[in-house]
Formats: structure tokens, sequence, C-alpha cells
């Protein structure tokens, strides 16, 4: 029978989310698990009316399994969205604190629904079906496991979705990018290690003898998540029908160990992953071979050591010992040197293409999100140095930073490899439009600097407004002064945000269109090689 | 052969790329993060620290649950304008029984280590419910709703073993008065002799205003009333704690 097995697992674990609803000790939990069981018995409902008892088709062990992939682009695009929706909405809460409805879109339970929407959610689909396109098609050979794809991108999206909830319903462990709770985060374990098999076995069957660089860097991203995520979330549930749980670590330990965690779901999450991105579809996208090999292995190992020690620059200053600080910043500020030879690599990689700059929307979206990683992997280490941090730290100037890597890199290498495997997924001879991408490229790149540009200088003015003093040695404003000031700079940062997202929705809109097979009718972008114009 | 040909066996055997980037990503956190463990002068040492009271570690999740770190801060650093506008610098003693820590990484509104007796429970209650009544140049968010909650006292005590699991010390006798603790501290009337001497320095009465019922405003303006006032700085040694 198709589904059997599946169709059994999930009715069971519907069951057992139906007793956990009955007989939990908190109601967030028992809202939490009314929420599991309606999603579980959704899935068996959907399976049920798919069934069927004909044997199985034969699989052709050799054709690229692409369903889940389809799958992961489409949920990229969507969770994408949602993510930078609720961005804007937070954005304009901090404007209009009357958006504000209490409890459940409040801005402190809303903006890990953001934070977790775009790094999980939408990068996290992004890294999951990106890495499963990439590997086939480097390796030669099939996904490893039969359904194991399936799985991982199924028990992915239950994750996210019982993470979002849980926030909403004011479940979480209130540490930055690890808020989910200890059930979430087991299932995430399980889920996780699915996907490192996953790559890891497909890796092992390939028919290429070389591994490709791009795969280096999915792997190390992999298996460096799965570790961070097991440390950094030890706890201690108060009751196993309960959502509370105690971290195992406190105060100064469980600072550090956090924003190791923290800083490296930056370091691996959000750039070793999405340079194994960049280092398969910008050659791809260009048609040339990447740049320098040698810089490439350099890079690899230079920027997987280095970067796990930079955590302790988020405690500048705080009551985390002096030299611990002094150690995360001394590698903080050797970490751009990695992170600009892997944005050589990229760049350079457009030798002898360069006027595919003019031509070709896709390159030119790969070469900004390379430009902005540049940028971010610059400015990332000037604000670790301590005397620049003391200004900068608790302010927006860090609001900005995050954005311009996550908006300009992260978000435009996603979108620049979304683009490119769309039409080859769904064997359509070209996008919808071009011309639409690049209105979204315009969109999003004039968005961020809106943005960035804003929270750099109401970062700054904010930190110089603390500490500003007057002749009798007085401190010159208050608090709430420095709040108001802020306002401005408030909703000129959700207007940059409110550009990016419109980007997004053309996108969607594109990807759509491409995906049930229009192309737009439309003046084709100017040919590479201009035409040749007879002598007057 | 040089050494970039030898990279040549890493990359045809999938296993040794493994162990090879995992042993490399290690190092980093072992080297910062273990000593932290067993380095004495990690933690200062200060008098005055106690576990959290039951009502307080009740606020402290409601804390944590709605986010507030996510715009407070707890840690005042070192500088003169944060040690005029805040109170001393914070210790990291201060936070050792803080599970999980909440630092906070950003200051949307200020700093709230030591913002324990500085204003009253009512005002506390009204800046909670509309903080621009109080604040006209807030935007924080409306917490009314925390007033008309009733807090779930049963079975609190598995919270305090939860803790005591991960190294607070609660004891026994605790543990045990963990649920009479919890009602008595907000309760005006209630014999607090026992309830003092396992939580020294802990506010006791009606927080809210309503003494009918504990609520989640009870536990939180408890544990907001509390915070960076157990360490007695008139006894720390500056030079001896400097790390």
């Amino acid at each position: 029978m198709k589904f059997g097995t599946e169709i059994v697992a999930l009715g069971l674990f519907a069951f057992v989310a139906l007793v956990a609803a009955g007989f939990g000790v908190d109601e967030p939990f028992r809202q939490h698990m009314w929420v599991l069981f309606f999603l579980l018995l959704g899935f068996v409902i959907v399976l049920l009316r798919n069934t069927s008892f004909a044997p199985a088709a034969s699989v052709d062990p050799s054709a690229y399994m692409d369903g889940p992939i389809r799958y992961g682009a489409i949920a990229t695009m969507f969770w994408g969205v949602v993510g930078m929706l609720v961005g804007v909405v937070i954005a304009l809460q901090l404007a209009y604190p009357d958006l504000n409805i209490e409890p459940w879109f409040n801005f402190g339970r809303l903006r890990p629904l953001h934070t977790s929407g775009v790094v999980f959610a939408f990068g996290g689909n992004a890294l999951i079906c990106t890495s499963m396109y990439v590997v086939q098609r480097t390796s030669r050979a099939r996904l490893f496991g039969d359904n194991l794809g399936w799985f991982v991108f199924w028990g992915y999206q239950l994750f996210i979705v019982m993470a979002a909830t849980g926030y909403l319903l004011g479940i979480t462990e209130s540490r930055e990018y690890a808020e989910p709770e200890w059930y979430v985060d087991i299932w995430l374990t399980i889920v996780w290690v699915a996907y490192l098999v996953l790559f890891l076995g497909t890796i092992l069957k390939r028919k290429e003898p070389h591994i490709y660089v791009a795969n280096w860097f999915y792997l190390s991203f992999i298996v460096t998540i799965a570790m961070l995520h097991l440390i950094n979330n030890l706890s201690m549930p108060a009751s196993l029908l309960g959502s509370k749980s105690y971290s195992a670590f406190s105060g100064v330990q469980d600072a550090l160990t956090q924003w190791w965690y923290g800083h490296n779901a930056v370091g691996f999450f959000l750039t070793a992953g999405f340079l194994g991105m960049m280092y398969y579809f910008v050659p791809k996208q260009a048609n040339r071979p990447v740049y320098s090999y040698r810089l490439s292995i350099i890079h690899f190992w230079a920027i997987i050591f280095l970067y796990i020690w930079a955590g302790p620059h988020h405690l500048h200053y705080t009551a985390l010992p002096d030299w611990a600080q002094t150690l995360g910043m001394v590698f903080s500020i050797m970490l751009w040197m990695p992170s600009w030879g892997g944005m050589i690599n990229g760049l350079m990689t457009l030798s002898g293409a360069w006027d595919k700059l003019r031509t070709d929307p896709i390159i030119r979206m790969m070469v900004m999100a390379i430009a902005f990683y540049g940028m971010s992997t610059f400015e990332g280490p000037m604000m670790s140095i301590k005397a620049v941090n003391s200004l900068s730290h608790y302010t927006d100037w860090t609001i900005g930073h995050v954005h311009s890597g996550a908006l300009g890199w992260v978000g435009m290498i996603s979108f620049g490899a979304i683009y490119y495997m769309v039409p080859k997924l769904w064997n359509r001879e070209r996008l919808y439009s071009l011309r639409l991408v690049t209105w979204h490229f315009w969109l999003a790149t004039l968005g961020i600097v809106v943005y960035a540009a804003v929270m750099w200088v109401s970062g700054i003015m904010q930190g110089l407004m603390w500490r500003e003093y007057d002749e009798q040695g007085f401190l010159v404003y208050s608090f709430a002064e420095t709040v108001a000031a802020m306002h401005p700079y408030y909703v000129m940062r959700a207007v940059g945000g409110a550009m990016y997202l419109a980007g997004a929705v053309i996108m969607t809109w594109n990807i759509t269109m491409t995906i049930l097979g229009y192309q737009r009718e439309e003046e084709p972008m100017p040919a590479s090689i201009p035409s040749l114009q007879p002598a007057q | 052969m040089g050494l970039m040909d030898k990279h040549a066996i890493i990359e045809k055997n999938a296993t040794l790329l493994l162990v090879g980037s995992l042993l490399v990503v290690t190092v980093g956190g072992i080297v910062e993060i273990a000593p932290l463990f067993y380095l004495d002068n990690t933690i200062e040492k200060v008098e005055g620290m106690r576990p959290y009271s039951p009502l307080e570690l009740a606020g402290r999740n409601i804390y944590v649950r709605e986010g507030c770190y996510l715009c407070h801060s707890q840690m005042i650093r070192p500088f003169r304008d944060e040690v005029e506008r805040y109170g001393h610098y914070s210790l990291a003693a201060e936070s050792m029984y803080d599970h999980p820590f909440q630092w906070g990484s950003k200051r949307t509104g200020p700093d709230l280590a030591r913002v324990g007796d500085r204003y009253s429970n009512e005002w506390h209650v009204q800046h909670l419910i509309e903080p621009r009544s109080v604040v006209p140049e807030s935007i924080m968010p409306s917490y009314a709703f925390l007033k008309d909650t009733a807090i779930e006292v049963k079975d609190f005590s598995t919270h305090l073993i939860a803790n005591r699991r991960v190294g607070v010390p609660y004891s026994e006798d605790m543990i045990a008065h963990a649920r009479d603790d919890m009602i008595a501290q907000a309760d005006p009337n209630a014999n607090t002799s026992e309830l003092e001497g396992r939580y020294p320095k802990a506010k006791l009465g009606d927080f809210d205003g309503n003494p009918q019922q504990v609520s989640e405003m009870d536990a939180l303006v408890a544990y907001l009333q509390m915070l960076g006032t157990l360490v007695d700085f008139k006894t720390y040694d500056e030079a001896a704690g400097y790390r």
C-alpha cells in the first residue's frame, strides 16, 4: 500500500499529540498540542486521499530526485514573503506602538516569528532545496534513501510551523535565534540528522571522483549546525507534558554558549551554506569556472576554523571575562580575511563575463549579493572592535548590520539561485519575465540601501545621545527622549523593508507564472554584443 | 607534492571531509567556553545572591515568555554614562542563577538590571497596562492581560526541581513550600516570616492592587522589583572581583 507506513506513523503521532493536548500541565502547551494534532491529522487525510493499492511504479535509479526540490523552492518563496511581511509589521509597531495587539501579536512575540521566519524558514528552505539540487548534479547521483528527501522537507516544515505557532502562544526559551522549546528542538534534531544522512549518503554514492567545493560548504554547514543546536539547546523541562524548560547553563556560561551558537547561526547557517550556493550557481549562471581552486581551499578551511571563535564579540564589556572578549575580538578581525577571500573568488568568477551584468539581471543579483557580503563582512569585524562596539552595542546599528548581510547577501543570492533553478526544475524554456527580475533587483537594492543607511544613522545617533554630557557634567538626554528621537527613522526603516518585500512579491508572481508555464511578451533584454550600426 | 595537491585526498573522501571539518569547528568553542566552567575567577564572590522565590521565578518566566529581552537588556556596562543612568555595572554573579540568562542585545527600552525599587508597584502596574499613560514617548506594547490572568500555582514545585537539576541550590524546604510561598508573597495578610527566611530581601505584599488572586501581573512586578537588589555593594571588593 502506498504511504502505508507513513499513514500509520503519522496517525500514532497524532494520537500522542491528542493525549498531550488533554493532559498537558500548562495552557500554552495544551494549545500547542492541539495545533500539532490538527496538523498531523491534515497530513494523514491528505495521504489517505492519495493512497493506492497498485504496485509501486519502479523508479529510475539514475534520474535525479527533484520533487522535494520543487516543493522546497515554493516553500522558500512562501516563507520568504511571510517572514518579510512580519518584519514590516514589527518595524511599523516600533514606529506606531498602537499596532501591538496583545497578547498574541505583541512585538515580543512577533519578533522571533520574523527572525525565525526569514532565517530558518526562508533561508533554511533555500539551503535545503539548493543543497539537494547541487549535491545530485555535482555528484551525478540520485538523492540517497528512497523518500528521505521528502521526510526532510516535510519534517522541516513541521518544525517551522510548530516553532512559529509556539512563539505566538508564548512558548519560547528567549535565547536569541534558538527560541523554540525543548520538544520542538528534539524534533529539529531528528530532521537535521536525517538531512545529514541524506546529504552525506548522496555524496558517498557519487560517480564523480572529487567532491565539488560547494558540497564542502554545505556539509560543514549541516554538521556544524547539528553540533551548535545540540549543545546550545540542552535544557531541563519542568514537566514532560509542559512547554517550559530551563537552560542547562546559567548566566555567563549560558551567555557565551548562546552567542557561540548565535554568531555561528550567522557563520554557518547564513554564510557557509550560502557560500555553497555561491560556488555552484554563480559559475553556472555566468558560465565560467570558479576563479581560483586554491583560493577556495584556503577560503573553506580558514572560514570554518575562524568563524566559530567570534561569538564573544556579542558580549563586549559585559560580565564575560575580559580574556574571552579579547579573544573573540581578535578572531573576529581575522575573519575579515577569509571572508574577503571568498568574496574575491565569487566576484572574479565573472572575469571575462562582466558584460553579463548589463544583460542578465540574475547575474546582477548574484553580484550584488556578493558585494553586500563583502560590505557586511567588513562592517562586522569593525563593529567587533571593542571601542567601536562600546558605541554600537545595544543600538539599531547592529540591526542595520544584520540586515545588510541578511537582505543583501542571503536574500539576493537565494533569489538568484531560485531564478536559476525554477525554469530547469519545471522544464521551462525561460522565466516568465526577465524585466520583472530587473524590477525586483532595483526594489530590493534600493530597499536595502534605505534600510541600512537609516539604521546606521539612527544607531549612531542613539549611541551618542545615551552618552552625551553637558558642560556641568550631567547626562543631557533622558532615555525617553532618545526613544522619541528614533521615530522618523523607524518610519523610514519600515519603508525600506516594504520596498524589499515588494520585490519579493514581484518575484513570487514571476516564479508562479513560470511554474504555470507562461512567458510574458516583452521587449528582450539588450543583447550582450551590441548590434553593429552601419557607418554614416 | 605540494600541500594543495594533498588536499585532493580529502576531496575524494567524504568521511575525511566530514571528520576534518567537525574537528576544525570544535576548537574555538572548546578553548573559549570550557574554561568558563572551571576557572574560579569567572564569577565574582559576592554576598546576597539567592535563588528566585517561587513568585519571582514565575514572574521571570513571564518576562521570558513575552520576549522582554528583545528590547530591554539586563547588563550594565562599566561606562560612566551607563553607571550614572542605571547603577553599578553588572556582575557575573548577579546572573548566576539565571536559566536562561537575559542580558539581551538591544536597548529599544532602558536597561532593567537594577530596576528593582526604582518605581512603586502602582507605577509598574499602570505602566504595564498602558505604557504611554506614564511615559508619553514610550513605544512599549500594552500588557493589560497579565492582570486578568491568574497564575498557575499548581505543581509549581516542578519548576524549582527542574532548576535544581541544572544547578540552582533550591533546598528541600524551598521545594516543599513552593506553592505556599508563592501565595504568601502576594498576600498582604500572610505570615511571611518563613518565606523571608528562605528568600531574604523578597518584596512582599499585593502587587497588582487585587488581593483576591495571584495574577501574572503580581508575579512580573515581584520579579521587576527585586532586579538588581540582592547584592550588597557596600561589601563588594571591586579589585578582588576584577577579571
